[in-house]
């Protein structure tokens, strides 16, 4: 056995030894001083018999180590052979192996990637998103004035940003071309600790309203519109009209991730915009904002700093600040707090599979062991070990675990880059998603562990035979304590299959009831894009522009309706104003008012969207900045806030957008929060405003940035083409981008639960297959076990069907016991899920009773196969067969 | 001292599992007992003493223990464990046949 004392204790081993060789060179002195020799000459002589004492030593500490790694070695071949020997078990404990092992890296991959590794900074753990706390919403965005304060109040952060998402028109660089843009403070690379790879970021003066433009590149945008120009540095692009100066340029790698933050083309600073609203108070304008603790300051002192700063400012501004707090999150849970439920789900089911899968090796380990029970019995009577035996078969058990795993590890390679190109836009931090050191420590663990899990059970069974009833048995080896194991094992199999079955189900039906949710709108056909163009000086000229966009579009053959989407657009940006009602108490401040989501639309957004007209009417072309302001209600604004009463000629007070309108019809509602939207969704009255009625300062803020929805007869994305001339008439800078159909917005707004749904499902259908394998197994290793007694009982008259009957009522019982179990468990389980089930409750009995029948139906065809075998038995045969 | 003969590793430790079958004894006790019973024939290095002895360990032959030796210094102690009996029995035998039928043909060829 392996000497694990010395091994581990090799330092007192190596001091015993020194005693014991001092023992014998101090007996050797007194035996030559006894023979006369004096203490000097006594010693010498010891000392010349003994040699070479550090070669002695040498030698000894082979005669430890080499027992130990030779019988290794011999174990490894004699283990090799027998793997080679058995072609058909290997390759089925190999690929179950690798499947199991495989699985498991690219689920842990994915969670080292996403949730382990830290995040692409120094101290990225000092790092927090910061969030104003509405009535409303936990992480709402931050109005500018408010931000300037924490940044000026707190004593919390050594540094504070703030962002925000804009775009703008590239011209004089080739093409006209639309380039995403983030508007940063100058503080916002330094915060991160990112340094840029060429030049400098922003100033603090460049970061103030009429400093001269600046802009930052980022080393993708530098690369692909400049050729990564060494000399860009001091030159000027044109951005929206405007000759922007380049003063840096961002390392390639850059990464940050936030709800108001894309990895954008060019950079500028935040506190050169001029737009009014958005240094108005009571106004977030998207705007988040990232901080970096200072050395030695918690995230709790800093909640608390931060509360006691929003609770002044509340008191100094009461009507833009009352019951406004500040959110505090750790920045790697902003980064993936989402995922995180999904992928420890997932994590936890593929367990799940690598526990069937050793389960699974085991049986057949213990099949084939029991088949070599003789073997074992003939060495442990020669002599051998019972623990050498043990040895032998965990050898070849863990052999088995570690070509699977390296089988396992190509799997988990393919499978990965497969999953990645499928489904990129679910997962955050998809590119730090690789095979690293970490992940091969894990799979190197699994594969060790698994074949321990796996082995343990069949060599200890094995060696504990007695060895005398094995040998008379002749090899058959047909003891009840093997069938007991083995049927534990297949129940436990049964059980785990039925648990993933289970979640995999539940988790199917959940997208199913969610692709059955009416969205509230018609998305079929609809095509979702943005339009851009240089802004225009003057509001008559940019309201003129509308309207010809609006209307060259809509001439265009095949085109059926189309409308500007400005503000909330269903599934995707959410504006929200604060209202009340007329004729009803004022509340005192802005912020003690109710909310509304608002959609500025022109009079066919109801053709495009299909939303259904309730009373009233909807807005017109008659509508226009000359006629009375005019609004347009959802459902849920008439039931929250006029219920029992007729909404139609009410006139509500927007008081930040300096209108008071009167409610001229009720619309459907749309599920503006996705499609699992409920009631407990933050903002659910919607109201729609008239593009043409918008009020003239917040004219310039929209500019020709326009956003538009419009329905088509064919194939939406078959328009583009037509699109893109029709534009270019009104406009010839005019560039096109983020063109979508609305289905596609739909689904990839279920793209996370479709991700776990997949992965489950596949985690499932092998968790069946493992399962219905090893009940096929057992079954026909017990049958062909019992190929005699069948044989006695044919002989004495036993019908066929009765044979076919007891077999299969063997192994439906097995599997009946394995539902039970599984049933109970995945119970106890499912609970864990809830988070992400929509429409069916954890405990959702059609989906307990469907999983539960596919297992049964499964594991009686397992069983049927054997069965059949087992009645086909020719009685002389059988009672012959040793 | 007379004219010693160095031993074949095999046979070295048929003579330590043979000396440890009487009674547990320390490394310097077997070399002692070797030569003496020999009379001075057999002579035990330490260089091959130690080595075979941990090697016999290591195959579960003889087990090692802490002891006081006679003048009540420490000292490690061998003995036979029942597997080291069995081999000696088996490793006497062998030895019967090997050394008779060297005999054998010694005679026969002179």
């Amino acid at each position: 056995m392996l000497n694990l004392h010395a091994l581990f204790h090799i330092n007192r081993a190596e001091q015993e030894m020194d005693d014991e060789l001092r023992f014998h060179l101090e007996k050797q002195i007194e035996q030559n001083v006894a023979r006369g020799m004096n203490a000097e000459d006594a010693r010498n002589a010891a000392l010349r018999q003994f040699g070479n004492l550090g070669q002695l030593k040498e030698e000894c500490r082979d005669a430890w180590g080499v027992r130990m790694i030779e019988e290794l070695l011999q174990d490894l071949r004699y283990g090799l052979r027998q793997l080679r020997r058995n072609p058909g078990f290997t390759l089925i404990a190999v690929l179950t192996l690798a499947l199991g092992i495989g699985a498991n890296t690219a689920i842990f991959s994915v969670v080292n990637g996403v949730l382990l590794n830290p995040l692409p900074y120094p101290q990225p753990d000092r790092l927090v998103a910061l969030y104003s706390h509405t009535q409303e919403f936990s992480n709402a965005s931050i109005s500018y004035p408010n931000f300037q304060d924490w940044v000026r109040l707190n004593r919390s952060f050594s540094g504070l940003a703030s962002y925000r998402q804009d775009n703008f028109t590239l011209t004089d660089t080739g093409e006209p071309e639309r380039v995403s843009a983030e508007m940063i403070s100058a503080s916002f690379f330094s915060v991160l600790g990112v340094k840029p790879a060429m030049g400098r970021t922003f100033t603090p003066q460049e970061d103030q309203l009429g400093a001269g433009p600046v802009v930052i590149l980022s080393g993708g945008f530098w690369k692909r519109k400049f050729g990564s120009d060494p000399d860009i540095l001091g030159k000027a692009i044109t951005l929206d009209s405007l000759p922007y100066t380049v003063v840096g340029v961002l390392p390639a790698n850059f990464y940050y991730s936030g709800n108001n933050f894309d990895l954008s083309d060019v950079y500028v600073p935040i506190g050169q915009w001029a737009d009014p609203t958005f240094r108005d108070r009571r106004v977030a304008m998207g705007m988040d904002a990232v901080g970096r603790l200072k050395t030695g300051v918690t995230i709790q002192q800093a909640n608390a700093d931060m509360s006691a700063l929003a609770g002044s400012l509340a008191e100094e501004y009461p009507d833009a600040n009352k019951g406004k707090g500040v959110t505090l999150v750790p920045l790697k849970q902003n980064v993936v707090g989402d995922i995180q439920p999904y992928l420890l789900v997932l994590l936890a089911a593929v367990g799940f599979v690598l526990l069937i899968a050793c389960v699974n090796v085991a049986n057949l380990m213990l099949a084939r062991s029991t088949n070599r029970s003789r073997e074992f019995a003939i060495r442990i009577a020669l002599g051998a070990g019972r623990r050498r035996v043990v040895r032998q078969l965990l050898t070849e058990s863990v052999l088995l675990a570690f070509v699977g795993g390296a089988f396992g590890l190509l799997i988990a390679t393919w499978g990965l880059q497969a999953a990645l190109k499928v489904l990129p836009e679910a997962l955050p931090r998809a590119g730090d998603i690789h095979l690293d050191g970490r992940v091969l420590l894990f799979t190197l663990a699994a594969s060790l562990l698994t074949g321990i899990l796996f082995g343990l059970a069949p060599a200890v069974k094995t060696s504990s035979a007695r060895i005398q009833e094995t040998l008379k048995e002749g090899g058959r080896g047909a003891s009840a304590a093997h069938h007991r194991t083995q049927t534990f094992f297949v129940v436990a199999e049964v059980g785990l299959a039925l648990v993933l079955l289970a979640g995999a189900g539940l988790m199917v039906r959940s997208l199913a009831a969610l692709w059955g949710v009416n969205p509230g709108f018609d998305p079929h056909h609809v095509l979702f894009f943005r339009s851009s163009s240089p802004p225009l000086k003057s509001t008559e000229a940019i309201r003129a522009s509308w309207r010809e966009t609006h209307d060259r579009l809509a001439a265009i053959p095949g085109v059926e309706a189309v409308s500007l989407s400005l503000s909330s657009r269903p599934l995707g940006g959410d504006s929200d104003v604060p209202f009340w009602v007329e004729g009803r108490p004022k509340p005192a401040t802005t912020s003690e008012m109710k909310f509304s989501l608002f959609y500025v639309v022109q009079p066919d957004y109801l053709k495009v969207m299909r939303i259904p007209l309730e009373r009233g009417r909807f807005l017109t072309s008659a509508d226009t900045e000359r006629s009375p302001f005019v609004t347009v209600i959802d459902h849920r604004f008439a039931q929250l806030y006029f219920p029992g009463e007729d909404p139609i000629g009410k006139r509500v007070n927007f008081s930040i957008l300096n209108v008071t309108a009167e409610i001229v019809g009720v619309v459907g509602h749309i599920k503006q929060w996705g499609l699992d939207e409920n009631a407990g969704s933050p903002i659910l009255a919607q109201c729609y405003f008239a593009v043409a009625q918008t009020p003239e300062m917040f004219v310039p803020l929209v500019g020709l940035n326009l956003p538009i929805v419009m329905r088509t007869q064919g194939s939406p994305l078959a328009q583009a083409g037509s699109i893109r001339r029709a534009l270019h008439q009104v406009n010839s800078l005019s560039v096109i981008y983020d063109m979508e159909t609305m289905d596609n917005i739909i689904s990839d707004s279920l793209s996370s639960r479709r991700f776990s749904m997949i992965l489950m499902g596949v985690f499932a259908v092998l968790a069946l297959v493992m399962a219905s394998v090893g009940i096929y197994g057992v079954i026909s290793y017990v049958t062909s076990q019992r190929t005699h007694e069948i044989g006695i009982r044919m002989a004495l008259g036993a019908e066929r069907s009765g044979i076919l009957k007891l077999v299969i009522g063997r192994g439906l019982k097995l599997a009946l016991i394995g539902v039970a179990i599984g049933i109970a468990g995945a119970l106890a389980l499912t609970r864990f899920l809830a988070s992400l089930l929509y429409g069916v409750k954890p405990t959702d009995p059609p989906t307990f009773i469907a999983v539960s029948l596919i297992l049964i139906a499964v594991a009686l065809v397992a069983c049927y196969v054997p069965a059949r075998r087992a009645a086909k038995v020719d009685p002389l045969v059988a009672l012959r067969y040793e | 001292m007379g004219k010693s003969i160095d031993l074949l590793q095999g046979t070295l430790d048929l003579l330590i599992l043979k000396t440890l079958a009487l009674e547990p004894m320390h490394g310097w006790g077997i070399a002692q007992r070797i030569q003496q019973v020999s009379q001075d024939v057999l002579q035990v290095q330490q260089g091959s003493l130690y080595p075979a002895l941990y090697r016999l360990e290591q195959q579960g032959w003889i087990e090692a223990e802490w002891g006081a030796s006679e003048n009540n210094r420490r000292a490690k102690y061998y003995c036979l464990t029942s597997r080291g009996r069995k081999q000696l029995e088996r490793e006497t035998s062998n030895w019967a046949r090997l050394s008779a039928a060297i005999s054998q043909v010694l005679e026969t060829a002179s």
